[in-house]
C-alpha cells in the first residue's frame, strides 16, 4: 500500500479568501458569522450566518464563466487554484491520467436552482438560461476543477449532506493509497446561503439565532456557512521525488453508518467511525492529540459525539484536545469537513490549536478539553477530524505529520 | 374560539402520535402520546400553519424554550396566549 501525502492546501471560507488568512483567523480566534446579507433576508426567522466577505464574482471570473459557475463552483475552483498552485503540480501525460478530483458537496448549485425557481414560479416567466442544468448539477465543481487543471483520472462528486467533503477526501485517499491514482485533487464546497437554503433549515428548528457555541451549556443549535477547502493528496514518493513540500500525511480513514434516524445521531455509529480510523491508521487511541470535532453546536450532536470520543478514548479523552472551529466558520454542510481539515494542518504544522469560539458555560454532558476562546500552543502528531451527517453517515479522517 | 383552539390543537397532536382525537387527554405528555422530537416539530409546525402564528421553540432545548410542551393542556394554554397577543 502506498502512503498519501497532502501537497497542496486552497480555501475561501467566511475566515479568509486564503489558507493563511484562514490560518491568521484561526489563530486569533475570528468568529465569521454575522447578519446575512441576501435577498429576502427579512423573510427569514434566521438571519444569522458565516457568510464568505467581499467577495467579488466578476474579480475572478468572465461573464462567459460565470454564466456556467454556481457560487459553489466559483468557490471550489479558487480553492484549487491556491491547492494546485502550492503543490507545484502540472498535469500532462501520463501523471495526468493518473490525477482526479474527488469533491463533496450537499447542495450543488443551489444559488442557481433558487434564483431560476423565483424566476419560472414568482416571476411567471417561461424560460430560463440554456446553462442552467451543468451549473446546477452536484458534479458540475468536480468537473471544471479536471478541466481546469487537465484531470484525466478517476473523478467524481460524493453527497453525504454533512460529512460529503470527508467523505470525498476518504475515497482520494484510499483512491492513492490503493495505486489507483498518483495525485487526487479532493474536498468540497457549499453555497446553501439563499433564501431557499436558509428556510428549509429553518424548518428543523435547530437554527441558531444569535451564534454557534459548540459545547456550551448555553448553545442555541447551529448556524449555516458557505465556501471551500480543496487539497491536493499525492502519493508520497512521488511527491519526494519531485522535492515538494508536505504537509501532512493522510494516515487513515473511515465511514459507517448509523443505520437507526434520519436525524438524530448514534453514539455507537460515531464511535466506530473513530475507532476504523484509528484502526486504519494504526494508531493507539493515545498517539491522537486533537480532534477536529463535528461540533455544531446542537444538543443532540454535542453530547453524543463528547460521548463516542470518551467511549473510544478512555482515559485519554482527558489529555486530547478536541475544538469546533464551526463555532468561527459556521457549518459549511458538505464543504465543513474540507475547511476543517485546515485546522488539522495547522495543528500538525504550525503546532497551533484552533480554538471553540462563542464558549460560555461548561456543559457536563461535554466535559471534554474543548480549547474555548483561545487558540493554543501545542506540539500534536496525529489528529483526527470527524463528520457526522443526517442520515446516520460517519466519516472520520486521520492525520500525522511526515 | 376557545373550544375551536382546544379541539384544533387535539387533532394535531392526535394525528401525530396515531390516535383518534377523543382517545387524547389534557393530562397528558408527548412522552405518554409517543411523541418523539421530530414529531414535536411537526406538531409546532401545523399549529402554526392552522393559528397562523410564530411559535417560540427550539429544538435544541425544548424544556428551555418560552413554549410550554409538558402537556397536552400547556399547550393548549400557550397557544391561547399566542393567538390572544396576536389579536391585541
Amino acid at each position: 500500500m502506498k502512503r498519501v501525502v497532502i501537497t497542496g492546501a486552497g480555501t475561501i471560507n467566511p475566515l479568509g479568501h486564503s489558507v493563511p488568512e484562514t490560518f491568521a483567523a484561526m489563530k486569533a480566534g475570528t468568529c465569521g458569522i454575522a447578519e446575512l446579507d441576501i435577498r429576502d433576508v427579512e423573510r427569514l426567522s434566521i438571519r444569522i450566518g458565516g457568510q464568505v466577505k467581499n467577495y467579488e464574482p466578476d474579480s475572478h471570473f468572465n461573464r462567459q464563466q460565470l454564466a456556467l459557475y454556481d457560487r459553489f463552483t466559483q468557490f471550489t475552483l479558487l480553492a484549487a487554484r491556491e491547492a494546485v498552485g502550492q503543490s507545484g503540480l502540472e498535469f500532462s501525460g501520463q501523471l495526468a491520467n493518473l490525477s482526479g478530483v474527488v469533491l463533496g458537496t450537499s447542495g450543488g448549485g443551489l444559488n442557481t436552482q433558487d434564483e431560476n425557481y423565483r424566476a419560472v414560479y414568482e416571476e411567471g416567466k417561461n424560460r430560463v438560461h440554456p446553462f442552467i442544468v451543468p451549473k446546477l448539477m452536484n458534479n458540475a465543481a468536480a468537473s471544471h476543477v479536471s478541466m481546469e487543471w487537465n484531470l484525466r483520472g478517476p473523478s467524481f462528486t460524493v453527497a453525504t449532506a454533512c460529512a460529503s467533503s470527508n467523505h470525498a477526501m476518504g475515497q482520494a485517499f484510499w483512491l492513492v493509497r490503493n495505486g489507483v491514482a498518483d495525485v487526487m485533487v479532493t474536498g468540497g464546497s457549499e453555497s446553501m446561503l439563499c433564501f431557499g437554503g436558509v428556510k428549509a433549515w429553518e424548518g428543523l428548528r435547530v437554527m441558531s439565532k444569535d451564534t454557534c457555541r459548540p459545547f456550551s451549556a448555553n448553545r442555541s443549535g447551529m448556524v449555516q456557512g458557505e465556501g471551500a477547502g480543496v487539497f491536493v493528496f499525492e502519493e508520497l514518493e512521488h511527491a519526494r521525488a519531485r522535492g515538494a513540500e508536505i504537509l501532512a500525511e493522510v494516515l487513515g480513514f473511515s465511514m459507517t453508518a448509523d443505520a437507526s434516524d434520519i436525524v438524530m445521531p448514534s453514539k455507537h455509529g460515531a464511535s466506530r467511525a473513530i475507532q476504523g480510523a484509528l484502526r486504519d491508521a494504526r494508531l493507539n487511541p493515545s498517539d491522537v492529540g486533537y480532534i477536529n470535532a463535528h461540533g455544531t453546536g446542537t444538543a443532540a450532536n454535542d453530547k453524543t459525539e463528547c460521548a463516542a470520543v470518551s467511549d473510544v478514548f478512555g482515559a485519554h479523552a482527558d489529555r486530547l484536545m478536541i475544538s469546533s472551529t464551526k463555532s468561527m466558520h459556521g457549518h459549511l454542510i458538505g464543504g465543513t469537513g474540507a475547511v476543517e481539515l485546515l485546522a488539522c494542518i495547522m495543528a500538525l504544522r504550525d503546532g497551533v490549536i484552533a480554538p471553540t469560539v462563542g464558549y460560555e458555560e461548561p456543559d457536563p454532558e461535554c466535559a471534554l478539553d474543548v480549547v474555548p476562546n483561545e487558540a493554543r500552543e501545542a506540539k500534536v502528531d496525529a489528529v483526527l477530524s470527524n463528520a457526522f451527517a443526517f442520515g446516520g453517515l460517519n466519516a472520520v479522517l486521520a492525520l500525522g505529520r511526515v | 374560539m376557545s373550544q375551536d383552539i382546544k379541539d384544533k390543537i387535539i387533532a394535531i397532536i392526535a394525528e401525530q402520535a396515531v390516535l383518534e382525537p377523543s382517545d387524547v387527554t389534557m393530562e397528558q405528555t408527548l412522552d405518554d402520546l409517543g411523541i418523539d422530537s421530530m414529531g414535536l416539530v411537526e406538531c409546532i409546525f401545523a399549529i402554526e400553519e392552522a393559528f397562523d402564528i410564530q411559535v417560540p421553540f427550539n429544538a435544541n432545548e425544548p424544556q428551555k424554550s418560552e413554549f410550554d410542551i409538558s402537556s397536552v393542556a400547556a399547550i393548549v394554554e400557550a397557544v391561547r396566549a399566542l393567538v390572544t397577543r396576536q389579536n391585541a
